[in-house]
């Protein structure tokens, strides 16, 4: 005969959530929707009208890395318009930027952090200011390992920031770089020189290839067009 | 009315200064300066014919001997406290005025030494004892009594009811109400007992409700209600290391859990706290102290912090070369805690704040920084780098500069000019060699002079001003120093 076993006779049932517990299950689950994909439906950060154009989702995506050149114009243009918009940005590794540009570029320096000198730690430094839930440009003090990119995109997701990145970068949205500037009000020897006019090329995965090419400027003149 | 003792300190800023470097009073003269005008002196500099309100190059000619101190309010007020706390020990209920002077109820001190002018006699003899100097005078109200010590060699009691015939040969000055005294000398009032004869009623219609206070002191009525100070509870902590501890990680591990009840017991108060002054003594006395502002308020963690950044930043310096042996924390500036909690909804910057703090725990108080533009004529003056937390100091950029470059600014501008090479053929440019890459010059202009501290033969420093364009659509800011060097301050691409 078989021994009497005991067994627990009742199907497994957990108690219902009650109404908070669900919604902090679904908090959850959302969260970790955020740090494991960018939806094509991703908020975006304002970005200058010529450059805003060329990128996929029509701005800076939240939790998404850019890679640019070494452009400082470049650089101060794309934070002008997250810093109006009441978001932060700080800028880590580059001790020459200018204030006064970033001024006239429209950036409030009220929500402008600098970190000069990260040092050696400058990746660590990146990695906390991705809390700030703003933007973060970075000159990268070396080379990054594509595991440490991947840690940092997930923090960038999870706390809905934008990394700006001076130099290559694994995984990258989009790379924007500046192809020429042109210079107008200087002769030789006479005038004062004008804000520039840049020829801008956006490339990436998902950049239509016909929107490649743009021009953009100091925001208080007109665009030109790049054929 | 209330019987009213007023203890006076004579010259207090100038006492204020002394106590503050811990020197004895002296027979030199000193003078206090706010922007250049005497605001307070000593009698050696009375003598010397030195008066409140004087220039300072008329002070300083009739006495070259004078010594001169900044005005510090924060200065006159701290150097008071421990004063107060010691004159609240031999008599209740104090009400500081202003640093230098302060008021007590006398009826109690009256009883207990057998009569006012006693009471205040014993005062100011125990005050001198320990070398305060003080006068006292006891009057109906704070405003006669005042008048009654500043007249007081040591202490001068007005009978009560008394006070009106006390004040009325006394200039309308003495109120100390600009527009109103002023008025009055021109309407012929001169003394206290003539502005107390006017009607009530028209100077209330003339004057309004703050001359009807005022009339109503000039005739030694003091309505003014007298609010004793809550004697604060002292929340300053001071860790004692003997032997003293020279290792920074040693110093902050002996200071954390003092942090922590420093921060619990201003919590206790309701208090939270912005700006804390750590104080730093090594065992030969030798001290280092400074005020750390906190972005939100401080935390144990962060008052730790402050403590370690100030000893490395002590480290680079002369002091404290025998360790530490005393680490004192006080609070300088503190707020309703509700002000400060964290809250239901976060305040809306609260993850900035803690980002950029652990950023600073990284890298040192210095580490992170805030930008604003300063005033000045070269570029890399007009960037100023404020540390997080504290705050930016006055910006002067609005003033003229001339020299400065107009907009629009280099978006690159070197901290420190990088030597650039320029082939120039009579004064034009022609090629450019930076950053490795030689280019020729397609655009330029200049030289734009810069002169700078021209008033000063040994300080002055000139230079010429260049924009250049190269063919690498490079645009730069160059400066040609006197020498004939060149250098880019900034870099426009």
């Amino acid at each position: 005969m078989f021994d009497h076993v005991p067994v627990n006779a009742a199907p497994l049932r957990r108690p219902i959530p009650s109404g908070d517990e669900l919604a902090r299950l679904r908090a959850g689950i959302e969260r970790i929707e955020r740090t494991t994909r960018i939806g094509s439906d991703a908020p975006v950060l304002p970005a200058p009208p010529s450059i805003a154009r060329a990128l996929p989702g029509g701005g800076l995506r939240v939790g998404a890395a850019y890679s640019l050149d070494r452009s400082m114009p470049l650089l101060l243009e794309l934070l002008a318009g997250p810093t109006s918009a009441g978001k932060w940005c700080a800028v880590t590794g580059m001790p020459e930027l200018g204030v006064e540009a970033a001024r006239e570029a429209g950036i409030d320096l009220d929500r402008l952090v600098l970190v000069p000198h990260p040092g050696e730690r400058w990746l660590a430094v990146a990695s906390a200011l991705a809390e700030i839930g703003g933007i973060v440009a970075v000159r990268p003090g070396g080379r990054v390992r594509d595991s440490d990119a991947a840690r940092l995109a997930a923090r960038l997701r999870d706390r809905e920031s934008v990394l700006l990145v001076q130099g290559a970068w694994p995984g990258a949205e989009a790379t924007i770089r500046v192809e020429r500037t042109s210079w107008s009000g200087l002769g030789a020897g006479w005038g004062y020189l004008d804000p520039g006019m840049r020829d801008v090329v956006v490339s990436g995965r998902r950049v239509p290839v016909a929107s490649r090419r743009t021009a953009s400027e100091a925001p208080r003149h007109g665009l030109r067009a790049v054929g | 009315m209330e019987r009213c003792l007023v203890l006076w300190c004579p010259d207090w800023p100038v006492a204020a200064y002394l106590r503050g470097r811990g020197e004895p009073e002296r027979a030199a003269p000193i003078a206090v300066f706010a922007q250049n005008l005497v605001v307070a002196c000593n009698a050696a500099a009375r003598q010397e014919g030195i008066r409140r309100g004087m220039r300072r190059r008329d002070a300083q000619s009739r006495c070259p001997a004078l010594r001169i101190a900044a005005e510090d309010p924060a200065r006159d007020a701290r150097e008071f406290l421990p004063i107060a706390d010691r004159i609240e020990r031999l008599a209740p209920g104090l009400q500081i005025m202003r640093p230098g002077l302060c008021a007590l109820r006398i009826r109690g001190a009256a009883r207990y030494y057998g009569g006012e002018l006693p009471a205040a006699l014993a005062l100011v003899q125990l005050l001198r004892e320990e070398g305060i100097d003080v006068r006292a005078g006891v009057a109906d109200g704070r405003f006669a009594a005042e008048q009654a010590a500043r007249a007081a060699a040591d202490a001068i009691v007005i009978e009560e009811g008394g006070s009106g015939a006390f004040l009325a040969p006394l200039p309308v000055e003495t109120l100390d109400e600009e527009p109103l005294t002023k008025l009055l000398g021109q309407l012929g009032i001169r003394t206290l007992g003539d502005f107390a004869r006017l009607g009530a009623r028209e100077v209330l219609d003339r004057f309004g409700p703050s001359g009807a206070l005022r009339h109503a002191l000039a005739a030694g009525e003091d309505s003014r209600r007298f609010e004793p100070r809550a004697a604060p509870p002292d929340h300053t902590r001071e860790i004692a290391f003997e032997p003293p501890v020279a290792i920074a990680d040693q110093v902050a591990f002996g200071v954390r859990v003092a942090a922590e009840q420093f921060i619990a017991g201003l919590a206790q108060a309701g208090l939270a706290c912005t700006e804390v002054r750590v104080e730093l003594v090594g065992p030969d006395g030798d001290a280092v102290e400074r005020v750390w502002a906190h972005p939100a308020a401080f935390g144990a963690t962060s008052v730790v912090e402050r403590v370690r950044w100030q000893l490395e930043a002590a480290a680079t310096g002369t002091s404290l070369r025998g360790g530490v042996s005393t680490v004192r924390i006080a609070p300088e500036v503190t707020g309703s805690i509700s002000a400060h909690e964290p809250g239901l909804y976060g305040r809306p910057d609260e993850r900035v704040v803690h980002a950029l703090s652990r950023v600073q725990a990284m890298l040192g108080h210095r580490g992170v920084a805030t930008a604003s533009v300063g005033g000045g004529r070269r570029l890399a003056d007009r960037q100023v780098l404020t540390p997080w937390g504290e705050r930016a100091p006055r910006s002067l950029a609005d003033r003229p500069w001339p020299g400065a470059l107009p907009a629009p600014h280099p978006a690159s501008v070197y901290p420190r000019p990088i030597p650039v090479q320029v082939e120039h053929a009579g004064g034009a440019p022609e090629w450019i060699t930076a950053d490795g890459a030689r280019s020729r010059v397609t655009a330029w202009a200049g030289p734009w002079p810069l002169v700078e501290r021209g008033w000063s033969p040994a300080e002055r420093r000139r230079a010429d001003r260049y924009q250049v364009v190269d063919e690498a659509g490079r645009a730069w800011a160059l400066l040609l120093e006197q020498g004939g060097e060149w250098s880019a301050e900034g870099r426009y691409d």
